[in-house]
């Protein structure tokens, strides 16, 4: 796809993150439109994965360890055809399996998520199977920035340089923003690339809302060869709904019927504008 | 420990709301009250205290772990110290930090649990604590508290703010009516709170479900005139055996009701307790079983599992009938 096709994709994607979190009444609003770009380019560009080989051991394999966004997993996975669109309609509803955070209960999802922390080292596992069994799939997994503090991610950190997991891939979500406040005055994780790379991983940054730098940037997948692979992704909370980015409220707030209108209406004309 | 308050102070908040109010008013009176926090004061609706006593929170970031093992050393240096994070976290990341930090070392920690069970129903298992009750009966020198109303919530917290050694307190975020306080308005730790007397059979709840079984007596003896006993078993550990060994006694029915998996919480203490001394009531745990939980609210959860006015009232029939 093109980087402009994506960038449409993505509209459509933001509108049904809100309108199901909308429908649904809960939600992390900032961190799902943060991450969308994200997950549309590793969907629609990179993976070797869709509902045809999800029960192949050979796909590509995506956990989500920052679970809480799980509305922008949904929302692409409904679009790759893992599950008909219209099941998103029972968002957090009694007995739906379409909850809050990633489950297996719902097709295309890797690993049950939601308590931060978990992602990497399940998927440094996932990474080093691959190795054991001489297979060539590749793992990615998405943290937030805010997640970082978490020890396990550094524990995680070090199981996958020492095993040299080049097939795996860190992204981070980094939004700057976690509940309390500014992830810098929560507690301050910065220089996150000179701690990785001191840890053994290869870093690079990228703009988490610049199609063609995504693609680029996960075109060039391992960056250094025996060394596993950490993607910085700067993004904007909220990003594409003016009065939510950058806004801390916007976490887990949920528009009321005006604000939801004027978010559709600012997607609209971003498509037009394209 | 244990003032009669003579008249109920605060009613129908979130017992959350209560326990943030009620640590202002300590950390205004007591400097080394010391609040420590794993980006979750919002949730623990902490934002006030955050503002009034900047010097009195100490922010973690996402780290349970840490939190308690932070807090663990803060206690050991005579600070007053709150940790606070979603029951679930806090249980299970920290567990080895709360076993071995906080109560082997006895070192004064008091470890607040919000949004304790399913408070964050749709969230799904990751956010419930179903497990807590279980994991810290099993931990040497821990007390282990579920407050059932914003009074419980109040005293809990002021009493255990004087004492010198661990505790967890869990409670959740719906707002809790007021329990009937004429027959018993002391609140003790270790000691039950009959809420409600009955001659029929004995229900006892604890934390937020004390009040479906509350009303749940009530319909009780409304719709067919059976009197139940309610107590509120707000400490599960130490377990008030006298006041069991009392309500048993007679022979009467039991069921125990937790917002808990029924393995390893309130129900299984009562029933080692009354089994080892030869108490053979007829006895039923009500909990959420051991299965992938159903997903919904907490209400819905409440509803599906019978820990509701209506499924609470129905097992007390269900049980009488057995008896009979
Ligand atoms: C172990 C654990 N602790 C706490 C939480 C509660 N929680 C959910 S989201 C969140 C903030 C996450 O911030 P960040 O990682 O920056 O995510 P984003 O900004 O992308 O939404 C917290 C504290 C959790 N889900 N898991
Ligand atoms: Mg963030």
């Amino acid at each position: 796809m093109t980087p402009k096709e994506l960038a449409l994709k993505s509209i459509g994607y933001r509108k049904n993150i809100l309108k199901y979190i909308y429908g649904a009444n809960a939600g992390h609003t900032g961190g799902s439109l943060s991450c969308i770009d994200i997950l549309n380019v590793l969907y629609n560009h990179t993976l070797n994965v869709g509902p045809d080989n999800f029960k192949s051991p050979d796909r590509d394999r995506y956990i989500q360890s920052k679970g809480h966004c799980v509305e922008a997993l949904f929302v692409v996975l409904a679009d790759k055809g893992f599950f008909p669109e219209s099941d998103l309609e029972t968002l957090c509803r009694y007995k739906s399996h379409y909850i809050g955070h990633p489950t297996r209960k719902v097709n295309g999802v890797e690993q049950n998520t939601g308590a931060l922390g978990h992602g990497l080292p399940i998927s440094v596992g996932t990474a080093l199977a691959a190795k054991m069994d001489k297979k060539a799939y590749r793992v990615f997994t998405l943290l937030g920035d805010g997640e970082l503090p978490e020890g396990s991610n550094w524990e995680a950190a070090l199981t996958a340089a020492h095993y040299k997991l080049d097939n795996l891939t860190a992204i981070i979500d980094h939004n700057k923003l976690q509940i309390t406040g500014r992830t810098s005055d929560v507690c301050n994780t910065d220089p996150i690339d000179q701690k990785f790379e001191s840890f053994g991983w290869a870093v690079r940054h990228v703009d988490g809302h610049n199609f063609k730098m995504l693609q680029e940037t996960l075109d060039e997948l391992p960056f250094t060869e025996d060394k596993p692979s950490l993607i910085i992704a700067h993004t904007v909370k909220g990003k594409g709904i003016s009065y939510m980015e950058d806004e801390l409220k916007w976490h887990h707030g949920v528009p009321n019927k005006q604000q939801f209108a004027q978010a559709i209406e600012e997607l609209d004309n971003a498509v037009a504008a394209l | 420990m244990g003032a009669i308050i003579d008249n109920v102070l605060v009613s129908d908040k979130a017992n959350l709301e209560v326990f943030s109010g009620t640590l202002q008013n300590l950390a205004e009176l007591d400097r080394d009250i010391v609040v420590v926090t794993s980006d979750s004061r919002g949730s623990g609706k902490l934002g006030p205290f955050g503002q009034k006593y900047p010097a009195q929170i100490v922010e973690i970031g996402i780290a349970e772990q840490n939190l308690v093992g932070v807090a663990a050393g803060l206690a050991s240096a005579g600070k007053k110290v709150f940790a606070v994070s979603p029951a679930c976290f806090l249980t299970a990341r920290a567990l080895e930090q709360i076993k071995n930090d906080v109560a082997y070392s006895d070192n004064p920690v008091k470890l607040i649990g919000i949004s304790a069970g399913v408070s964050y129903g749709a969230l799904g298992s990751t956010h419930h604590s179903l497990h807590d009750f279980a994991v810290l009966r099993a931990v040497n020198n821990i007390t282990v508290v579920a407050p059932a109303d914003n009074f419980e919530t109040e005293q809990a917290i002021a009493q255990a703010a004087t004492s010198n050694h661990p505790f967890y307190l869990r409670f959740g975020k719906k707002v809790m009516p007021a329990l009937p306080a004429d027959i018993d308005n002391s609140f003790n730790f270790g000691k039950g709170r009959i809420i409600r007397e009955g001659k029929d059979l004995t229900i006892i709840g604890t934390g937020e479900t004390v009040y479906p079984a509350w009303q749940a007596a009530e319909k009780l003896e409304q719709d067919y005139n059976i009197q139940a006993m309610v107590i509120s078993m707000h400490t599960i550990k130490p377990l008030d055996y006298e006041l069991l060994a009392r309500v048993a006694a007679n022979g009467n029915p039991i069921i125990t009701v937790e917002e808990h998996s029924v393995y390893g919480g309130l129900g299984e203490a009562c029933a080692s307790f009354l089994l080892q001394h030869n108490y053979h009531n007829p006895f039923k745990i009500m909990g959420i079983p051991d299965e992938y939980t159903v997903t919904g609210s907490q209400n819905e959860i409440f509803n599906h599992y019978g820990l509701s006015e209506s499924g609470i009232a129905d097992t007390a029939l269900k049980i009488l009938k057995q008896k009979h």
